[in-house]
Formats: C-alpha cells, structure tokens, sequence
C-alpha cells in the first residue's frame, strides 16, 4: 500500500525505535535474519548437490572448502540459522492456532527457541564430529 | 498512482468499492503450508547430511542418488526453495519502498529461487540416473 498516499501528511505509528528491547522483540528480529540468512546459505546447499554430481574432483574441492576454518565456522552459522528458523517457525505455527500468546508463555517460548536452537547444534556437531574420524 | 493535487477525494474514497486484490491471502498460507512441509524435510535432510559427513565422493553420490534420500531431497529443495522464495520477497516488500529498484530486486530473488532450486534439483536427479 506505499503508493496510497494521500495529500495530507498523517503521523506514523509508534516504531521499533521507541521501544525498550525485548526478547520477543529480538527473536521476531533474529527470525527474519536467520531466513535472510539461510537464503545466502542454499548457495551452500547447491554448491554440496552440484559437486558431489559432478564427481570426485569437483567434490574433494567443496570438502576441502567446507572442512577448513572458515569453512566450519560458515556450516556452523548455517546449522545454528537453520535450527533457530525451524524452532521459530514452529512458534510461529503454535501462534497461527491461537494459542501461546500470554506473557508468560510468550517468554517461555521465546527463551525455549533460542536455548533449544543453541544445544541442538551443539548436539548434532559433536555426533558429526565423532563421525567425521569413522565413516569412509 | 498520487492523485492529482486538486483532487477533493479522500484515499479511503478512491479505493472503496474495488475490494481485494482477491489474492491477499494466498502467499500467507503456501508460507505456513511449505513450513508445515518444511519441518520433517529439514530433520530428514539434516539425518542424510549428518550420514553423509566424512565419506568419500563415491558413497556421497550413491547414497544421494538413492530413491529414498533422491526423494526426500527433491520435496526437501522444493518445499525450502519456495518457501525461501515467498519469504524474501516479504522482506523485499517491507524495506524497500522505491518502485524500480523494489521490482528490480522482486525479479532478481525469484531468478535466484529459481536457478538455485532448479541447479540442486539437476544434481540430485543426475546422482539418481547416472547420467
């Protein structure tokens, strides 16, 4: 509706930038990052495809890219966006019912998605760490 | 679209009377529908990668090309990818309010979607044929 604009300049509604942070606040904000970023990272995910069809060369390039430092530290990013995107989603989709909207709940939710997003990408790099060293 | 200056009318009178654009709700509900489709893809897909860390090319291209994991991997991109696609677009939509440069970037993210999804999608039907 940008181009609605009538001749009179009316006020704005209150925004972002009167407000005294708040979690709930953050975590809608960091949602939006994490999908913004998750967007960037399906180049990742299409590079990995690409190069394992395209055969062994082309495969051992993207490991060695993807298991260098900068490399883990990106896939790193990427589980952690990915995991806090699926947990805020999922609030999200608790929200679309109608329930979940009480303060108390609201926090509960909020602190749940984001400490729940941090020990599952812990979890799943140790379990991928422990099968980097044994699988061939 | 500013009305000319000697215009009387209100904008609430202007656009009274044409209703809805009668498709306002319709990317609201594919984004909740490909999160719905998203969830159990992702973890399925994340179970794949996570079997696939530190085995060599060989493996990696077998297993990928497998129907089970070809399959979910497709519903996987597709589902992703579209809903990637809406939910940029919804971003583009709410910062960027200059008219060329908001239908520039709304052209460029479903190229991008587009391109990216298909490219995934090649890699995993070539591994599944062997062509």
């Amino acid at each position: 509706m940008a181009e609605a604009k009538g001749p009179a300049e009316r006020p704005l509604s209150p925004h972002l930038t009167i407000y005294r942070p708040m979690l709930t606040m953050m975590m809608s904000i960091v949602h939006r990052i994490t999908g913004a970023s998750l967007y960037v990272g399906s180049l990742l995910l299409a590079w990995w495809l690409l190069a394992a069809a395209s055969g062994p060369n082309a495969y051992a390039t993207f490991q060695s890219a993807a298991s260098s430092f900068i490399g883990r530290v990106v896939l790193f990013g990427y589980t952690w966006a990915l995991i806090h995107h699926m947990l805020g989603g999922l609030r999200h989709l608790i929200w679309d019912t109608g329930h979940g909207f009480g303060a108390a709940e609201r926090e509960w939710l909020a602190r749940a998605n984001l400490v729940g997003s941090i020990v599952l990408t812990i979890i799943l790099w140790i379990v991928g760490g422990y099968l980097m060293g044994g699988l061939r | 679209m500013s009305p000319p200056p000697s215009s009387m009318r209100t904008p609430l009178s202007r656009v009274r009377g044409y209703g809805s654009a009668k498709s306002g709700t319709e990317h609201f509900i594919q984004q909740r529908l490909t999160a719905i489709a998203n969830i159990p893809l992702t973890i399925a897909a994340m179970l794949i990668v996570i079997s696939l860390i530190g085995r060599n090319h060989a493996a990696v291209a077998q297993i990928l090309g497998s129907t089970p994991v070809a399959i979910i991997m497709l519903l996987f991109i597709i589902s992703t990818f579209y809903h990637m696609k809406i939910g940029m677009q919804v971003i583009i939509e709410d910062y960027v309010h200059e008219e060329r440069a908001k239908y520039a970037l709304l052209v460029l993210n479903t190229f991008f979607a587009i391109a990216a999804g298909f490219s995934s999608i090649y890699a995993i039907l070539k591994l599944s044929f062997g062509v």
